[in-house]
């Protein structure tokens, strides 16, 4: 025991002891989430459009109010004529263009038909489709205000309720997917370098002709990572909860036990990593190309797995962060408890169970 | 008690190459066994054998009498080792590596501080800095060390003294005599063939092939040709002119002489003369001397390559 508790401060030391190491234990995380908390992210908020009111009457004028009301879009320049159009588009900061045709007021009382044209620039076309649903809604209501209280003869009323996320924010799907990435790279990536490094600087050597058993090596170099793992998940959720209001709906206790499990899947996988690789570099570049990719990209992180093709549906089952993600949202959003999400969870024991098995079968006791 | 070391007719390739070809000897108690041999002669594979870091092809090997392929965690138990390369940790400091090492081998620093007392009081005043920042020799120290802490039966060390300056390498040697002294068996390598007299034994190894094996007093007084030192104020061309000739055996700069053997002997010395007299090389000087271990070395490597 002795002997284990000298070998995990040991490696307390290398990871304190080295600038880069800590960097990206605690830096990478904080930067990361708040880069997709605050950057990255798909709401609209204060679009800058532009104006032809060619009509200048009272009605046209309050729909252009009404445009500003929100905090949706920000009139950033009249103009004055359709050829103004294209250039406005041209400076690249205008998003959408409201047409307004003359005599708008008096068509709408008149004709009982006025037109509004939205020109959206569709260069970017996630963005072109949210502002012209956001501006049809906004001329939708303005209609409605127009007519009054006077029904009209039959309608479908719709109402929407945004469930788990009532206001649309993106930082709930940011929240558990940055967490998942960090405590994967922290825990893969670190512990399959660490191990790396000791045979690259040849201590292996020096280790494996020791009394220490090899089960002793390996969870020695690992435990201090599932501790600043676990910190690092930690932090995460505080940042989640008190930055960006996110909520944890369900038991903390569930939460914390469930980041723990992924974290030792996680650690699994780079001790898997590291008994294939020899070198640093090559450790490194295996857990980026191995698991970082797929994992942003198949885990539902970013792309939803729901629209992907068949093959790559299947691909992403074997992705332990996609298991993590829904187990993540379930618990924070949705307030689930281990009655839904067990057999997430039993998906990720097992996966652990495999790393481990095969990590140890494939340990080298020896130098080749 | 077991004897430390036997190396019976171990053999080891990797792919095409032969890095061990048929190598046996055996190594006695208290004994400071000398492996000497050029880099790529295969001292680090053999070493790696015999520590049960790697599997042989063929052959059987026993450290103090345990099997290397079957008894390796026995083994593991009862070595100390220092590798070819400095394998300690670079950003621990002098006391954190000893202490580590103490630990993994189930002993403390105290427990065994007669030991290492010796090496230990030259690298105290730098225990608080970090491995990494020491210099060459006080590395080394440290990990002959770390390699004697838990007070090894038999001290495995590969090439110790590589890039060590002059100064630390006799200390070095020094410390290696009284460790013998206390019992412990110690196998050696080096590519400094002037660090053999100071083993026990010593056995020359060659692209995988061991040569000889003997002290190295009987290596010296088996070599029976005679030798003379050569000089000139000019040596670059004496030594062209000494090899073109043609009873000339062998002739190596060894710092500022040319030793020199001829093929009859003291029979050539007047045709030498001959020879010589015409190319003019000032300050010539010429006596004989006692072939040293070195020598032997050369010869020895030269009729294996032929």
């Amino acid at each position: 025991m002795r002997q284990f508790f000298v070998f995990a401060r040991k490696e307390f030391y290398h990871i304190f002891r080295d600038k880069r190491t800590l960097l990206i234990l605690f830096g990478m995380p904080v930067v990361q989430i708040v880069l997709f908390g605050f950057a990255i992210t798909n709401e609209i908020k204060n679009a800058e459009i532009a104006v032809l009111d060619q009509s200048r009457d009272y009605y046209s004028n309050r729909l252009v109010q009404q445009l500003q009301a929100g905090s949706y879009f920000k009139i950033d320049q009249e103009l004055q004529s359709h050829q103004a159009i294209e250039a406005a588009f041209r400076e690249g900061r205008i998003k959408m263009v409201v047409v307004i045709p003359p005599k708008f007021g008096e068509s709408f009382f008149h004709l009982h038909k006025a037109q509004v044209q939205l020109l959206a620039d569709a260069g970017d076309p996630n963005t072109a489709t949210t502002l012209i649903n956001y501006a049809r809604a906004i001329i939708g209501n303005y209609q409605q205000e127009l007519n009054g209280p006077q029904a009209m003869p039959l309608t479908i009323n719709t109402t929407v309720r945004m469930q788990y996320n009532p206001a649309l924010k993106s930082v709930f799907l940011f929240v558990p997917g940055v967490m998942t990435l960090i405590l994967l790279l922290v825990s893969a990536m670190m512990t399959s370098i660490t191990i790396a490094r000791e045979k690259e600087l040849g201590t292996m050597e020096i280790l494996l002709v020791s009394p220490l058993p090899p089960a002793m090596i390996v969870t020695g170099k690992v435990v201090p990572y599932i501790v600043l793992s676990f910190i690092n998940a930690l932090v995460i959720l505080g940042m989640g909860v008190w930055l960006f209001g996110m909520p944890i709906k369900g038991s903390i206790v569930l939460l914390l036990l469930e980041c723990a499990l992924f974290v030792l899947t996680s650690l699994g996988l780079g001790i898997l990593i590291s008994t294939v690789t020899d070198k640093q570099q090559t450790a490194m570049m295996a857990s980026m190309m191995g698991l970082l990719m797929p994992t942003v990209l198949l885990s539902g992180f970013i792309f939803p797995v729901e629209s992907m093709p068949l093959p790559l549906r299947l691909l992403s089952n074997i992705m332990p962060a996609k298991w993590f993600i829904i187990i993540l949202k379930d618990i924070m959003l949705k307030g689930s408890g281990l009655r839904e999400v067990w057999p997430q969870s039993l998906v990720l024991c097992g996966m652990t169970l495999l790393f481990v098995t095969i990590s140890i079968r494939k340990f080298k006791i020896r130098l080749s | 008690m077991e004897t430390p070391i036997v190396v019976q007719d171990v053999h080891k390739s990797f792919g095409k190459v032969k890095a061990l070809h048929d190598i046996s000897f055996t190594v006695n108690e208290g004994e400071l066994f000398g492996l000497i041999g050029p880099d790529g002669a295969g001292k680090s594979t053999l070493f790696r054998i015999l520590t049960t870091l790697l599997l042989a092809d063929k052959g059987q090997a026993t450290v103090n009498g345990l099997d290397v392929v079957k008894d390796y965690k026995a083994i593991r138990k009862i070595v100390g080792y220092m590798p070819g390369r400095f394998s300690l940790y670079q950003d621990l400091t002098v006391q954190e590596n000893l202490d580590f090492f103490a630990t993994i081998f189930n002993t403390t620093v105290a427990a065994n501080y007669e030991l290492i007392e010796e090496i230990y009081v030259q690298i105290a005043p730098f225990k608080d800095r970090p491995a990494g920042k020491l210099s060459g020799g006080m590395k080394q120290k440290l990990a002959l060390c770390c390699a004697l802490v838990h007070k090894p039966v038999v001290l495995f060390l590969d090439e110790p003294t590589t890039g060590v300056d002059p100064v630390s390498r006799k200390e070095f040697w020094e410390m290696l005599q009284r460790l013998r002294k206390k019992g412990i068996a110690i196998l050696v390598s080096t590519p400094y063939m002037d660090e053999a007299m100071l083993c026990d034994r010593v056995a020359l190894i060659q692209n995988g092939r061991l040569l000889e094996i003997d002290t190295p007093q009987h290596i010296i007084e088996q070599y029976n040709k005679p030798m003379w030192a050569v000089h000139a104020k000019r040596m670059y061309p004496l030594i062209q002119d000494l090899r073109s000739f043609p009873e000339t055996e062998s002739c190596y700069a060894f710092g500022e002489y040319l030793h020199l053997t001829l093929k009859h002997g003291e029979a050539d010395l007047d045709k030498l003369q001959a020879y010589l007299q015409p190319k003019g090389h000032e300050e010539f000087s010429m006596h004989p001397i006692q072939a040293g271990i070195e020598d032997c070395f050369m010869e020895l490597m030269k009729s294996e390559k032929v």
